[in-house]
């Protein structure tokens, strides 16, 4: 058995080391994969704020990861064809500059949250898991039909965004972008679990009525950690969109949103690395299953089904042998 | 066929011929819903590939699973790993969307065995990007030239609410020059059309065009089969092609649709895929497999003129389309994409099988209207 | 708009109301009875429309085919209940979750490598095709009044099991206190095997009634699943009359709203324009009521009370 922060290093040190491999081995698409696991891992980081310490299965978390993805292809898209951006009572221009990319993201994302938050947070239990994927759910038809950026054909960004001082074409400089943004977020997580707020966080979750007689209000704590949770999800989403320099409202499908959640119980849940390993994990399944069989799908659901069956507490649970992540 | 078990079992090993001169990777559907249409292209391209009996073209193939965000990380890898020279393979219009913008900058050839969309017709154009099927309006022209040609004059119109069905109904209008009864979007993915059979019967139309691909077809027409209304019903050929008919059934007999292929077609070629196709697969090809068949021999007959390393040479005859096709007469318009006769085709019954007959041509040598804005 | 054409539209949408009530109420006695979160649900839909499509093709009775469905997708339902699911009753919703989503995977795929990439046939039978006049002149296919009527039999057959019988009985004390009724001596396993073969079964039958008008094909089933999901959460979680009463008001609106909503766009923009958004509008129509009851009933209409 080993103790939990070392294995949270060597976790971090493996996602690194595997895309740096790469590069001396020449083998770019590796580092894709890896980018590719970085921000997957980043997106249900952010749902792990609210689902595995605030205990908020949200089932919609895709309308975040799709709104951070839209951000980016509809600032892209009009930098691209040289067109502003008509708001009605005035335009702005494209961007191609992915700070600013990722700050209209985290705020648009954050504020669809808050919105959500308020009107979901009433409910509980399976009635939250519902109503949030019926907001996702509605994102995604808009989305379809919305023709002016594509519709189901979603949009092609020809050219990936820029960051000052650096090449994003090249492989391994685009994923030292995303992992730079996950250490910074699960950084940011670890001290948000230690602190007052965190704390309350986890108390709201387990017994309301107590952090409502020390005078807090669960509900503005609540409120609070899903608009956290969302705003990464959806920085998450501008990282994916760019990566793939493609965005359509497949980011906003429920398999989407059930992805992100398979991932968290894949790693074990309220976990800070579970996340990391879930998402490397499935990726790695993906790409090497996928080349295995036409019907990989099986395997993947058999394995799935065995980490369920055998390893409670997610794998970090299993390799830890501590099935509870919560104390 | 020893050759494509051969080129199989490379690519599941992921062992490179030393000989192989052309590297293909091929991105198509093959698990899910979608799964059918990438398993026929998939197996019409390696049938050509095997006849040719070349042994210096490797073919990697991988499954998009109809996800958009899968299809352009197999393109990362096929391009940045497997280094392919050419790509294909792609089914839907929204994953050809995501991909080939990108293959194309990066200097690889496209050769698009089924996805047309309307943007990389137009604005969207590319010179390695050649379309070996149709531009998506194509067989919705069609069936308007037909409606048109068989006196209808009061249409009822419907198809989902995205941009291909946007299109397809655009496609429709722009050869059709009657009334329209009735225009509806109807949900993507929908499986009950109930109501909009309701407002067909109530719409007093004399004919129905509609463009419902994979199982919206299936449901729609035994639908409108049991509710009684007998209105002539015309469609694109993808509703009624040979994978989906024998699901169909009776409902679908009688129907007119327009395709640019048929197993009818007389012509040498044709009667030999045909032929070979059911040998080698125990089914009837469909529309799919003679387009994934033509790409691959599309890609043969450029290799025997050019070498694919000189991208000028090779474009060059890429754009000849110097070869057989199924289909008879083919030659890219100034965009690439096909100029060919789309046919309207009857859904008959022979022995058991449900399959299609050609009734008539509906549009000669027809190109697409997007030519104008491509510049290349 | 003519009175008929309402008339009309009205039926359509309560027969496909009584079809997810089907699948519905399978979903929502299991999730009642033993606390499961189910998201396989929708394959065992497709087992009963793939059975009954084997069966009706092998013998060409469609009696048959719906007996087969039955009993394919109880017989699957059990299996999974006994090899997969028992084990997670003590495990968290989302050790579930994770555990029916794999479910899913396997279905899917297994059913495509057992029966092939394309669509299977599945008729009506000949004595229910074709369409009936009923009184107004209103032209009407027999097979979608039989679905009605077979919907409302199961529903009243449903209630019948829940409040009239000795399993019943169970069942309901099975949703209130289950070590209390083990201690009474009922056998807590087999009443759960046997709840979840009874969900199982229904939605199988569902999936084979409905695939004779639809297609038959892999993944049929998750569009259903989640409109079953949005239906019990309407309804109430664990509520019979609930899933009834939310199934019949999501059929409606989404039948109604696909017809009126162009219409009503149509009143001030272009006809193409007014089309989009108004089918746009219609299909996020039942996710807007979802909220709305939601928002008005955080536990849905007929919920208990958190």
């Amino acid at each position: 058995m080993i103790r939990e922060s070392y294995l949270n290093w060597l976790i971090l040190l493996g996602l690194l080391a595997v895309p740096i491999w790469a590069l001396t081995a020449d083998e770019p698409f590796t580092i894709t994969l890896a980018t590719r696991a970085a921000i997957l891992a980043l997106a249900a980081v952010g749902l792990n704020i609210a689902l595995g310490i605030g205990g908020l299965v949200s089932f919609g978390h895709a309308m975040f990861f799709g709104i951070g993805g839209y951000v980016m292809g509809i600032l892209a898209y009009h930098a691209q064809s040289f067109t502003p951006l008509d708001l009605g009572a005035f335009s702005i221009a494209g961007t191609k500059s992915m700070p600013i990319i990722w700050l209209v993201a985290l705020i648009l994302s954050g504020l669809a949250a808050w919105i959500v938050g308020l009107l979901s947070l009433r409910t509980g239990g399976v009635y939250f898991i519902m109503i949030t994927l019926a907001f996702a759910q509605m994102f995604f038809y808009f989305s379809i039909s919305w023709s002016t950026y594509g519709g189901e054909d979603g949009l092609s960004i020809y050219v990936r965004n820029g960051f000052p001082g650096l090449n994003t074409l090249d492989p391994i400089q685009f994923f030292g972008i995303c992992f730079v943004l996950l250490c910074l977020v699960l950084f940011l997580n670890a001290r948000l679990q230690g602190s007052p707020f965190g704390l309350a966080l986890n108390a709201a979750r387990q017994v309301p009525a107590r952090v409502e007689t020390v005078g807090l209000d669960p509900m503005r704590i609540k409120l609070l950690a899903f608009v956290i949770s969302g705003a990464i999800t959806g920085l998450a989403g501008a990282l994916f969109a760019d990566l793939n320099r493609f965005v359509s409202p497949t980011m906003f499908s429920w398999q989407m949103s059930g992805e992100f959640i398979v991932l968290i119980i894949i790693g074990g849940v309220g976990r800070l690395m579970g996340p990391v390993v879930g998402a490397s994990l499935f990726v790695l399944l993906e790409h090497w299953l996928g080349g295995l069989t036409e019907f990989w799908h099986i395997y993947l659901g058999t394995i799935l089904l065995l980490i369920v069956l055998f390893a409670r507490g997610g794998l970090i649970g299993f390799l830890t042998g501590k099935e509870g992540a919560h104390v | 066929m020893k050759k494509l078990m051969l080129a199989t079992a490379a690519l599941a090993l992921g062992v490179t011929f030393a000989s192989a001169e052309v590297k293909v990777g091929m991105i198509t559907t093959l698990s899910g819903g979608g799964a059918g249409l990438g398993i026929d292209v998939r197996d019409g391209f390696m049938l050509a590939v095997a006849q040719s009996g070349r042994d210096d073209i490797e073919v990697i193939i991988e499954d998009d699973q109809r996800k958009p965000d899968i299809a352009v990380q197999l393109a990362d890898k096929m391009i940045q790993s497997e280094r392919v020279d050419v790509m294909t393979g792609i089914i839907f219009s929204n994953l050809a969307m995501a991909v080939i913008p990108g293959a194309t900058a990066q200097g690889k050839f496209y050769l698009s065995p089924n996805a047309g969309p309307s943007a990389l017709a137009g604005q969207g154009c590319h010179q390695n990007y050649f379309n070996v099927a149709w531009q998506n309006d194509n067989l919705h022209e069609a069936a308007g030239a037909y409606a048109k040609n068989a006196g209808f004059s009061n249409s009822f119109i419907l198809a989902p609410n995205y941009p291909a069905g946007q299109d397809a109904l655009t496609g429709y209008k722009r050869t059709y020059e009657g009334e329209l009864a009735g225009e509806i979007f109807t949900q993507l993915g929908q499986t009950d059309y109930a109501a909009e059979i309701a407002q067909i019967r109530a719409s007093g139309a004399d004919s129905v065009f509609f463009f419902l691909p994979g199982g919206m077809g299936i449901s729609f027409l035994k639908q409108y089969d049991d509710s009684g209304v007998d209105i002539p019903v015309i469609g694109p050929a993808f509703s009624f092609d040979q994978g989906i008919l024998q699901a169909v059934g009776d409902a679908a007999l009688g129907v007119v649709n327009t395709s640019q292929w048929s197993k009818d077609i007389e012509n040498p070629t044709n009667a030999a895929f045909v032929e070979s196709f059911q040998a080698e697969y125990g089914r009837l090809p469909s529309l799919y497999a003679s387009q994934g068949f033509d790409t691959a021999n599309l890609l043969i007959s450029a290799m025997e003129q050019a070498d694919v390393a000189d991208a000028d040479a090779f474009r060059a005859a890429l754009r000849t389309a110097d070869f057989d096709s199924t289909r008879g007469d083919f030659s890219f318009g100034p965009n690439h994409h096909p100029v060919q006769t789309i046919y309207a085709r009857e859904v008959v019954k022979e022995g058991d099988v449900f399959t299609n007959k050609i009734i008539g041509v509906a549009l000669e040598d027809h190109g697409n209207v997007y030519t104008d804005q491509c510049q290349m | 708009m003519s009175t008929i054409l309402i008339i009309e539209q009205v039926l359509n949408g309560v027969q496909f109301g009584v079809m997810l009530f089907l699948m519905a109420a399978g979903l929502t006695l299991i999730f009642g009875v033993m606390g499961l979160i189910n998201l396989a649900h929708g394959s065992l839909y497709m087992v009963g429309a793939f059975a009954a499509a084997a069966v009706a093709g092998a013998t060409g009775s469609f009696l048959l085919a719906l007996v087969a469905a039955l009993a394919a997708a109880a017989a699957a339902g059990a299996l999974i209940e006994m090899v997969v699911i028992r084990r997670l009753y003590q495990a968290a919703h989302l050790d579930q979750v994770l555990a029916t989503f794999a479910l899913i995977l396997i279905f899917t795929e297994g059913t495509r490598w057992f029966f092939g990439s394309f669509p299977l046939f599945l008729d009506i039978p000949d004595y229910l095709s074709g369409p009936v006049t009923l009184p107004g002149g209103i032209q009407y296919p027999l097979y979608r009044l039989a679905l009605i009527a077979i919907g409302l039999a199961v529903g009243a057959g449903l209630w019948w099991l829940i409040e009239r019988t000795r399993l019943g009985i169970q069942i309901r004390a099975g949703e209130n206190d289950r070590e209390m009724i083990a201690a009474l001596g009922v056998d807590i396993s087999r009443l759960y095997t046997l709840v979840f073969a009874l969900g199982a079964a229904l939605a199988g039958l569902a999936g084979a009634l409905v695939g004779a008008i639809q297609s038959v094909q892999v993944g049929m089933g998750e569009p259903v699943l989640i409109l079953a999901f949005v239906v019990i959460v309407i309804g109430g979680i664990g509520s019979i009359r609930g899933a009834f009463v939310g199934a019949i008001l999501v059929g409606l609106t989404d039948t109604l709203g696909g017809i009126f909503l162009p219409g009503f766009f149509g009143l001030f923009m272009a006809p193409g324009a007014a089309s989009q958004t108004g089918s746009a509008i219609a299909s996020m129509a039942i996710y807007i009521l979802m909220t709305l009851v939601l928002i008005w009933r955080p536990s849905g209409l007929f919920g208990a009370r958190a």
